[in-house]
């Protein structure tokens, strides 16, 4: 299945990736021949093969609804490259 | 053209755990930002998700609650998109497999009917951090204190056709969760929010229209402010020849507006996957056995049960069964006064009135549930009147003090001495001689009724409100009829 560079660009947009114009042929490629692989793939019959949401044979552990966290925010806050009032401060997103 | 509106409801509900749904965190509300966020909550490199078992066990309680199969084998995914306050990139959702199956809620409407609102799947998730958008030098001020609260999202089918079934919906739902306890159900601080979904048709259409989406509206009343709104906007598009288009759109109940928040062709694809992290949920059948077993009694068989036992009205017991805390409420005061009526009365008339005016949750009531009893038993005890009581309730709820402190302290006591209600009454009548010759001369019984009324008000006046109305009415008959 190939690609157009119409869809490379818009899940680009989605994924927040910038792609610079003559990147643009070069990644339709490879993702167009990872697409062939798929396709490859998809011409094995699976009918009665239950889709597989994990390839470890093991379940989920859980754990017991306990509070261990301390509060650590000084030192989170010490590495973010803006905080101010307790707050993380990130450039302005209104939808 | 008579449309008909199609309403379906997705109801995030918070569930009351310790501990965040993959971390260790606390939940609790009201902490300093940022105190409660550690490096999972954060995103850190290198942390793994641990789920929380309680988020679990509620999970279950809901689907057993609501008659649905409960998935042997869930499975979270990613749900994949940008935002500040989601800093890992996605947020941890389930799709294709989540916890709580097809189930079914009974709401009953305020004309007495009752209608099954199927609910599609219900799924575990975790909520997203906050924004604050004032005053950080036009920057975003994030606050990751609720990232990663357990959240269960019921998503019902599109089965509600008026602003009046989705609230009795929602507020069903409201009951279901606060009487399992799995949260506390307090709107005010988001424990509960609604994205409405809404379409029009011809009436009579079978197919669909293009619904929109209005997301993140956290009360009731705002629920039903912004279904009129969206209604009415819809109708208005395809009278005047136009589409409407899918979107989401966002509600703003100060301004009474809705807009458009994003066209959903352009930001809706979330690129859901399963996710690496998390292996998936496996629960037993005994698991989900030992769960019922141990089930709170739910909001419709409470409601039987305060009907049977109680002699109330089915209207009565519904509205007292809409949320625990007023149920277990009534029942303490039901039990120390031994009688249900009149603490039915009390809590849906002058107690709620008073809550409702000062926006309190009845769990945080300045007077208990045994002080009212008491009060109660004050009236019952012809200690003091009904409308006495109302006064002393007012004084117990600015004080927050013993009814008999403030019936003793205030003199309030009711006046049953009938010779001092006979005096009274003989001074009355002597200073009002024509109050009484109009109340002889008028033959119409109704008017006649009226004038006497207008006397017994005159003697409670002059007692202050503490005589005993049943003894005026009867000493004042005996006067005057002679």
């Amino acid at each position: 299945m190939a690609i157009d560079r119409e869809e490379i660009e818009k899940i680009a947009t989605l994924a927040r990736i910038k792609l610079d114009e003559q990147q643009i042929p070069q990644v339709t490629q490879s993702i167009s021949d990872i697409l062939a692989l798929v396709d490859q793939m998809q011409s094995v019959d699976t009918d009665g093969v239950t889709a597989m949401a994990n390839p470890l044979d093991a379940t989920q552990r859980l754990r017991p609804d306990e509070v261990t966290e301390r509060d650590e925010r000084d030192a989170f806050q010490g590495i973010a490259p803006n905080a101010e009032s307790g707050l993380y401060l990130v450039p302005k997103v209104i939808e | 053209m008579q449309w008909e509106t199609v309403i379906g409801l997705e109801v995030h509900v918070q569930l009351a755990t310790q501990s965040k749904i993959f971390s260790a965190s606390s939940t609790q509300f009201g902490a300093e930002p940022n105190t409660q966020a550690c490096a999972l909550d954060l995103a850190m490199p290198g942390t793994l998700p641990v789920l929380n078992q309680q988020a679990v066990n509620y999970a279950i309680m809901l689907g057993l609650a609501i008659n649905a199969d409960i998935n042997p084998l869930s499975v979270f995914e990613r749900k994949n998109y940008f935002y500040p306050d989601l800093p890992k990139g996605y947020q941890t959702s389930q799709l294709e497999e989540p916890i709580v199956g097809p189930g079914v809620v009974n709401i009953q409407l305020p004309d007495g009917s009752h209608k099954a609102i199927r609910i599609h799947h219900a799924h575990l998730e975790e909520d997203a951090g906050k924004s604050l958008h004032e005053d950080f030098h036009g920057m975003s001020g994030i606050d990751l204190n609720r990232a990663g609260t357990p959240l269960i999202e019921i998503v019902s089918e599109p089965d509600m056709r008026s602003k009046e079934e989705a609230v009795a919906f929602a507020k069903k739902l409201h009951a279901i969760v606060t009487c399992l306890g799995i949260s506390d159900g307090d709107m005010s601080q988001g424990s509960m929010r609604f994205d409405v979904n809404v379409s029009i048709r011809p009436k009579g259409e079978q197919t669909l229209g293009t619904r929109t989406e209005t997301k993140n509206l956290n009360s009731f009343r705002f629920m039903e402010e912004a279904i009129v709104l969206e209604v009415e906007r819809q109708i208005d598009l395809v009278e005047d020849g136009l589409k409407v288009k899918q979107e989401t759109r966002l509600y703003d109940s100060d301004k009474k507006q809705s807009r458009s928040m994003r066209s959903k062709e352009e930001a809706n694809d979330y690129r859901y996957f399963p996710c690496p992290d998390l292996l998936p949920v496996a629960i037993a059948q005994d698991h989900i056995e030992s769960i019922r077993q141990s089930l709170p009694e739910l909001p419709d068989a409470k409601q039987q049960r305060f009907i049977d036992s109680y002699g109330l009205s089915e209207a009565d017991a519904a509205q007292l069964c809409d949320d625990r805390a007023t149920a277990d409420y009534f029942e303490i005061v039901a039990k120390e006064t031994d009688d249900a009526r009149l603490a039915a009365n009390w809590i849906m008339g002058e107690l709620s009135a008073k809550l409702n005016r000062e926006s309190i949750a009845i769990s945080h009531s300045p007077i208990t549930a045994s002080q009212l009893a008491k009060l109660l038993l004050r009236i019952k005890d012809n200690t003091i009147s009904g409308k006495i009581a109302k006064q002393v309730f007012e004084s117990m709820w600015q004080e927050g003090s013993d009814p008999d402190d403030i019936i003793e302290k205030q003199g309030l006591k009711q006046l049953s001495d009938s010779g001092a209600i006979e005096t009274m009454v003989d001074e009355v009548l002597a200073q009002n001689p024509d109050m009484v010759d109009e109340y002889l001369a008028e033959q119409v019984e109704k008017k006649k009724k009226k004038k006497f009324n207008a006397i017994v008000g005159r003697v409670m006046q002059a007692s202050k409100g503490k005589a005993n109305p049943g003894q005026v009415n009867q000493i004042l008959q005996q006067k005057l009829s002679r």
